[in-house]
């Protein structure tokens, strides 16, 4: 079972790009509307409130995860109801890479007090901000995933020290100046922590770290669709 | 290129071949090496439409307006004759007024509000000149919830201040907290200052001097009984993309903005007007003088908000000047105080984690960027201020005051012998009790006043901001009872004391 943990398309994959204000429009349909929107308020006002849409979209879907008690879902969305007898297990790990988290979505996850190893790589609504929150997990995190988080820069990495338990940290794929002296830096406020994926030269594609690929070496962790692993003894 | 088809025949006159050529013998059909030239008329119009375009952009002036540096007031108009809402000041609190009045009026285009800003290149403004910081370490629970308020706004700034074809929003956030020690002299008042700051929602843990020393290694925890450390929601931030973000929005929404100098009001007192009661009066025109000329603009209006920064209480008193009739205005305490700022560079100083570090006598640092550089400085003892005159910088007083306490807080900063640059600002000082004033001016009812943080101004403004606009048009506000800011106080005996002031 813990085996049967599936490497994530986006492990290892492409960076998504920020999500920019103009939304999923790309090429030249984006840029006609820019254009319009240019000459005609009328189009200007259409695109603000297509913006204030996707926005009201992504805070239902944070809120939607934690509307009910903690549940996790497969692939499809649903539920199999062997869950529930975990309720009282307390989650060790979480895997929310590629997922909408927004710092509000933050708000389900800082009950956990038990978590050792989270997973944040390739979140576009991941910033720093959101980083800021997670001083709450200071006295069990263990492994933390930032890689690929587009809206993540030095300055959220900063706030890591509150999590002096980190053993391994995985940054590769962030847009930042100088990662040689980021890495430097990041392994003196951490030192007994492991950095990853800040290679000195820049345009290296990350590799997908393969300890962080597996699961936490906990002999009783399940996998389900990917998303919790709780534990229990 | 291509001549003109003369005769029906069409004519591939060679390049560079004169009319001479065609008088020889007909070549026939010329052997095509280069593409065939027939289309060179289409290849050609595209490059020289986008010249054309070009030369005619560089006839017309830029558009850039009032933030163009080299003629800030090229593009300026002067202000209109009738408004509704005029804003002295285009600092961070004007602009943010006169955005959140135009997000809270009723109807789109409902209002006309006109920002002046005398300085258009922000020469001596307190935003631009101010380190940045943002924090909810005070003792009272009206300036908590501003900054609470004001870091919410900070973080979802795109979904307010987004304008549709511009780049997202970064105001370059730095989430590493504020970080507060405390002497034995000083450690009761810091824990009661947590305890309301915790009632009030702000993250702030209390630590030892030993868990001092377990976070940050590089402290000198002598004579440190206590000190209190910002979780969440404290930093600093870019002022400029702030200021920027906000007139951006505002301009596109309509509010007008102008370069001048608000130098008098006119205003309708007791002995003008029959009915009016003693010792109030109403302002009716706001005399705005124009740019580098003696022209006066009266712009009419209903209200006047007074955001002018360290210079609100100048304006107010100059404002006397234009007044018909015995109304004397009492005097508002806001001046301007100067303040230093020095950033040296350490490089075997603080790393990655270093907060904003304010130490037991009042010298502060915070880090800047990731290279080893840091600024900081102090505010000057009591009864040695600076003059305010103008904005030199004092050396002596980083080397005198300054670096003994940082490198006594911090040894790694006894090897800096050299500070990299310098620059002094002002902080829109309240000299009765160095927290904001947000109301009407009791002998002025319709002109708000909105200055006077002392130094917490930029953290505060957009909270502050939306609390002036709610009051201005609903009379009340929901959010933050901010009664206790009112003007009022500033004749009274109680001053509204701030224990937290950096």
């Amino acid at each position: 079972m813990a085996a049967a943990l599936a490497i994530r398309g986006l492990r290892g994959g492409r960076i998504p790009p920020p999500p920019h204000p103009t939304g999923p429009l790309r090429g030249a349909a984006s840029g006609a509307l820019q254009r319009l929107g240019e000459w005609f308020y009328e189009v200007e006002v259409v695109l603000g409130w297509a913006e204030r849409l996707r926005r009201r979209r992504l805070r239902r879907k944070n809120a939607f995860e934690g509307q009910q008690r903690w549940l996790c879902a497969d692939s499809r969305g649903r539920w199999s109801p062997e869950v529930l007898q975990f309720h009282h297990v307390p989650v060790v790990a979480v895997d929310l890479s590629g997922s909408q988290l927004t710092y509000d979505g933050l708000d389900n996850f800082v009950l956990l007090t038990k978590l050792q190893h989270l997973d944040l790589s390739g979140c576009p609504h991941v910033d720093d901000w959101a980083l800021g929150r997670l001083h709450v997990f200071g006295d069990s995190l263990q492994e933390l995933s930032v890689a690929r988080c587009p809206r993540v820069t030095e300055r959220g990495l900063a706030t890591l020290h509150q999590l002096p338990k980190l053993r391994c940290l995985d940054v590769g794929g962030l847009a930042v100046q100088s990662p040689g002296l980021l890495r430097i830096l990041l392994e003196e406020m951490l030192p007994q922590c492991r950095v990853l994926g800040m290679e000195m030269e820049e345009g290296d594609p990350p590799e997908a770290p393969p300890e962080l690929g597996q699961p936490p070496p906990l002999c009783d962790s399940a996998v389900i669709g990917g998303r919790v692993v709780p534990k229990w003894h | 290129m291509l001549r003109a088809v003369r005769g029906g025949r069409a004519v591939w006159a060679p390049r560079g071949g004169s009319g001479s050529g065609s008088g020889g013998a007909k070549l026939g059909r010329p052997l095509r090496t280069a593409a065939p030239q027939r289309s060179d008329i289409f290849r050609e119009l595209g490059p020289r439409l986008s010249r054309l375009g070009q030369a005619l952009r560089g006839q017309l002036p830029e558009s850039e307006g009032a933030w163009n540096s080299l003629r800030p007031h090229q593009n300026s108009p002067p202000p209109p004759e009738r408004a509704d809402v005029v804003v002295v000041g285009g600092g961070v609190l004007g602009w943010s007024v006169a955005y959140w009045l135009k997000t809270l009026e009723n109807r789109r285009h409902g209002m006309r509000v006109v920002v002046v800003e005398r300085d258009p290149t922000y020469s001596q403004a307190s935003t631009v000149l101010s380190v940045g910081g943002i924090r909810q370490q005070f003792s009272l629970p009206e300036n908590i919830r501003l900054s609470l308020q004001s870091a919410t706004f900070l973080r979802t700034i795109n979904e307010h201040l987004w304008v549709p074809n511009e780049p997202p929003i970064d105001i370059q956030f730095q989430p590493s907290g504020y970080l507060f020690l405390a002497s034995e002299h000083g450690a009761a008042t810091l824990e009661a200052g947590v305890k309301v700051q915790r009632e009030e929602g702000a993250k702030v843990a209390l630590l030892s001097p030993s868990q001092l020393k377990a976070k940050f290694p590089w402290i000198n925890t002598e004579n440190v009984a206590v000190a209190s450390y910002g979780l969440e929601n404290e930093g600093w931030f870019d002022p400029w993309s702030l200021l920027n973000a906000f007139r951006r929005k505002a301009m596109s929404l309509g509010v007008y903005s102008c370069v001048g100098e608000v130098t008098s009001f006119v205003a309708d007192t007791a002995d003008n007007t029959p009915g009016m009661p003693r010792g109030v009066g109403r302002v009716k025109y706001v005399n705005v003088r124009l740019p580098d000329s003696p022209e006066q603009q009266p712009v009419s209006c209903a209200i006047v908000v007074a955001a002018a920064g360290a210079w609100t209480g100048k304006l107010l008193d100059s404002a006397t000047a234009g007044l018909q009739g015995s109304l004397t205005l009492r005097r508002l305490p806001i001046e301007p105080r100067k303040r230093y700022v020095y950033v040296w560079h350490c490089p075997g100083g603080p790393g990655l984690e270093t907060p904003f570090l304010i130490d037991t006598s009042g010298a502060y640092f915070r880090r800047e960027g990731i290279a080893g550089n840091y600024l900081g400085s102090m505010s000057p003892p009591e009864g040695r201020e600076p003059d305010a005159g103008n904005l030199e910088v004092d050396h002596d007083f980083f080397q005198e005051e300054v670096w003994p306490r940082l490198a006594h807080r911090v040894p790694a900063f006894r090897s800096l012998k050299q500070v990299k640059s310098a620059w002094a600002g002002y902080y829109d000082y309240n000299a009765f009790d160095q927290n904001g004033v947000l109301g009407p001016h009791p002998q002025l009812p319709n002109v708000f006043v909105l200055g006077g943080f002392s130094g917490h101004g930029l953290q505060q403004s957009p909270a502050a901001g939306r609390v002036a606009a709610e009051l201005l048009l609903h009379g009340s506000c929901a959010a933050v009872d901010v009664g206790r800011l009112a003007p009022g106080r500033l004749w009274g005996s109680e001053p509204l004391l701030e224990a937290a002031i950096v």
